[in-house]
């Protein structure tokens, strides 16, 4: 193809790309620059119903003359990427320099937020995709054998918890495994623990979770897989077959080779999709026990008064830079098969 | 025939524009209202809509979201509404940024039907006009109480030393539940106790935070102590849930909002029988004090200042239609409202009596929304035998300091 022709045909697809992505997150990054200006503060006497008090607030002139000189806010550099609420890096010296162990050093590091939503969305980033593509492949090999007449219903019933919503889905398993719930009954009676719960303790809510999640992602993986089941190449499974191949080494052979870019595919999306985990947190209520980068987005654009949006855009940003690591392997690899062809 | 129909739907616009005239006396001009969605507030609502036709229009949007909306809505010019119905802490960011106006003129001229006690006065200024309390106060099973043997708990500890008993005696295993749910919630039972307890959240005149202090340590152990005998889940609780559970006979005794009230002791509800055996209290004291620990919230409104005078009358003496003596009288059971000539039926009683022994009012600060998220975030792990009480307030003050001077407040 000619470059013009090339640049005709990319024109418009770069512009909604410049327009509705890039400028997007560049906004985002000016914005994670910069804090609030400084609030003026006087005193004065609030009354009301319950009597008056004396209170603090913001005097709304001063701050607004502030707010004039400098409409973006003060600029904060990366500080707010620094500071506590994100990679905390004084913090984590402090705990490195005055720390008393390997052990006390982690807990206090995962004491601090980020931390501790990277590790639960890391932990079910990881455990999740994997587990998602085996539940997917297997459900794909299974429906590709069932007579073809009662196919169409299964495929339908496959896909639901991928259809119904993460925040409905979630909702209402959470429901279900209530100590009332028919799950959360049933386990209590089945382990004959009357204080067993699910939402309590940290490790059954992370394992109520990543269930949740695989649940849900599954379906993902099983439609892509059995797409591609049916372009299986007959002739090499049936020359396999010749060969004495019994079913499983036609699995391993034949079918999981031709499955592999497929695969890749899967697994890229799944891992954005996974590190973005943030529905069941707010269904299954486990903000005590689970938090993850997309719910600290949400808590600090959800106060009570102040939308913290510097806060918020540095996390984004940081879940960004999350999503390019882990797939910078497969973009690589991916990379050097394009050269490797194009030679 | 057609012709009497015709006669009768002209009177009856006729009619309908003269009433609404009659009752609300506006000239003209648009209300929009913002509120968030609760049936007392629908109940305010519905009355100020009457005032609609003849040149006035009234709308409303009534959600949940209202706090998200309302700082965007105003702050455009003309702003999208004229009335922003507010609580204490939804008050602070339109005060914040400026977006609302003072309304002694207005209560001047057309709100002769106010107590003195209505008007939220900020730095001597009418900012908003309250129309009903509310907050939590104790809702507890009568039955269970003398199934046990045991006097009516008035403070946290006799909650305890209640529920212990109750525990003993094999009624209930796990005899209380508060709405504790990490995040705002449980930022709320914190204040609570707290407030109860007489601290304050900052250090006089500024945003530094001092809450570490001997009162903070007793909030928490007491909270520790209070959650042993609830469900070994009690962080996933919202008041909607332990609503439930109180119905379904579950717990005994429940710190709940007032305006819940209805829906707990409803004689056509799913459960009569507890509503029945429901002794409705004043919050306990703590500590010794006599200062019910809970909160006290106002709901009222405010009106917008980038609107024009005319749409503020208009959208004031729609609001003073709306919230009419005659209103209250009407439903009195729809909140314990704070309008003149209002006698308090039994249900509105506890939360009155909160005020009356001089519970406190949930603070105005402009800062205090960030404090209430990082103790809402950083409590968990202490509830939960993590880490130590004095880790936990020191990592509350440390994630509020982030944000205070992410906002501004601090340097």
């Amino acid at each position: 193809m000619r470059h013009r022709d090339f640049a005709a045909f990319i024109w418009p697809s770069a512009l909604a790309m410049l327009l509705f992505i890039a400028l997007p997150i560049v906004s985002v990054f000016v914005q994670s620059m910069f804090v609030e200006h400084e609030q003026v503060l006087v005193t004065v006497e609030n009354c009301g119903p319950f009597g008056c008090t004396d209170e603090t607030k913001v005097d709304t002139e001063a701050t607004r003359v502030l707010r004039e000189e400098e409409p973006l806010g003060r600029f904060n550099a990366f500080g707010t990427y620094l500071n506590r609420s994100h990679l905390a890096v004084e913090e984590i010296a402090e705990i490195l320099e005055s720390g008393n162990g390997f052990v006390d050093v982690v807990t206090r590091i995962y004491n601090l937020p980020f931390y501790k939503a990277l590790s639960f969305t890391l932990v079910y980033t990881f455990l999740v995709t994997p587990l998602a593509m085996i539940a997917g492949f297997a459900v794909a090999l299974g429906v590709n054998s069932v007579p073809r007449l009662f196919r169409g219903p299964i495929i339908f019933l496959s896909l639901l918890p991928y259809i119904v919503t993460p925040l409905l889905g979630s909702l209402i398993l959470f429901w279900m495994i209530n100590s009332d719930g028919i799950i959360g009954a049933t386990l209590q009676w089945l382990f004959n623990d009357p204080e067993l719960s699910l939402k309590a303790s940290p490790v059954l809510s992370w394992l109520t979770l990543i269930t949740y999640g695989t649940w849900h992602m599954a379906p993902f993986a099983f439609v892509v897989f059995y797409a591609g089941l049916q372009t299986l190449p007959m002739d090499t499974l049936e020359s396999a077959m010749i060969d004495g191949a019994n079913r499983w080494e036609r699995i391993r052979y034949v079918v999981m080779p031709h499955l592999t870019p497929l695969a890749t595919f899967v697994g890229l999306v799944l891992l954005m999709d996974n590190f973005r985990v943030f529905e069941p947190i707010i269904g299954f209520s486990s903000e005590a026990n689970a938090t993850s980068l997309s719910w600290l987005i949400y808590n600090d654009l959800t106060g009570q008064v102040n939308q913290l949006f510097g806060s918020a855009a540095a996390t984004s940003i940081l879940t960004m830079i999350g999503v390019i690591i882990l797939l910078s392997p497969v973009l690589v690899r991916t990379w050097r098969d394009f050269k490797r062809k194009a030679r | 025939m057609s012709k009497l129909k015709l006669a009768v739907s002209a009177l009856a616009l006729v009619l309908g524009a003269g009433t609404a005239h009659a009752g609300c006396g506006i000239e003209g001009g648009n209300v929009k209202i913002l509120a968030n969605d609760f049936d007392a507030l629908g109940t305010v609502i519905k009355e100020a809509e009457a005032c609609a036709g003849d040149g006035v229009t009234v709308e409303a949007n009534m959600t949940t979201e209202h706090k998200a909306l309302q700082v965007p809505a105003l702050t455009v010019n003309p702003a999208q509404y004229t009335v922003a119905m507010v609580a204490n802490n939804s008050i602070v960011p339109l005060m914040n940024d400026g977006l609302i106006r003072p309304l002694d003129e207005l209560v001047e001229k057309y709100g002769q039907q106010l107590q003195p006690t209505q008007l939220i006065k900020v730095d001597g200024k009418v900012m908003a006009i309250a129309f009903m309390a509310n907050g939590q106060n104790l809702y507890i099973r009568g039955d269970i109480l003398k199934e046990a043997g045991l006097e009516q708990p008035t403070s946290l500890e006799e909650v305890i030393e209640a529920a212990k008993v109750i525990r003993e005696k094999g009624i209930l295993e796990y005899p209380l539940a508060a709405a504790d749910q990490a995040g705002w919630y449980l930022g709320n039972e914190f204040v609570n106790t707290y407030l109860g307890l007489g601290g304050s959240f900052f250090e006089p005149g500024s945003a530094e935070p001092a809450i570490s202090g001997e009162e903070g340590l007793k909030t928490l152990a007491l909270m520790k102590e209070l959650s042993e005998y609830m469900e070994p889940e009690f962080l996933t609780f919202t008041s909607d849930e332990i609503k439930a559970m109180y119905l379904s006979g579950e717990v005994a005794i429940i710190n709940q909002w007032a305006s819940m009230v209805n829906g707990h002791i409803d004689p056509n509800g799913p459960a009569p029988e507890i509503g029945e055996a429901t002794i409705l209290a004043p919050a306990p004291t703590v500590g010794g004090g006599t200062t019910p620990a809970a909160a006290l919230w106002w709901d009222g409104f405010t009106i917008a200042k980038n609107i024009s005078d005319e749409d503020a009358a208009a959208s004031f003496q729609a609001m003073m239609h709306g919230i009419r003596p005659q209103v209250a009288q009407d439903n009195p059971s729809a909140a314990a409202w704070l309008i003149a000539d209002f006698s308090p039926p039994a249900s509105a009683k506890a939360i009155l009596e909160n005020a009356k022994l001089g519970a406190k009012a949930y603070p105005m600060s402009p800062y205090m929304g960030l404090l209430h998220t990082a103790l809402g975030a950083e409590l968990s792990d202490f509830l939960q035998g993590r880490e130590s009480a004095e880790q936990a307030l020191n990592d509350v003050e440390a994630a509020y300091r982030a944000a205070a001077k992410e906002a501004g407040f601090l340097n």
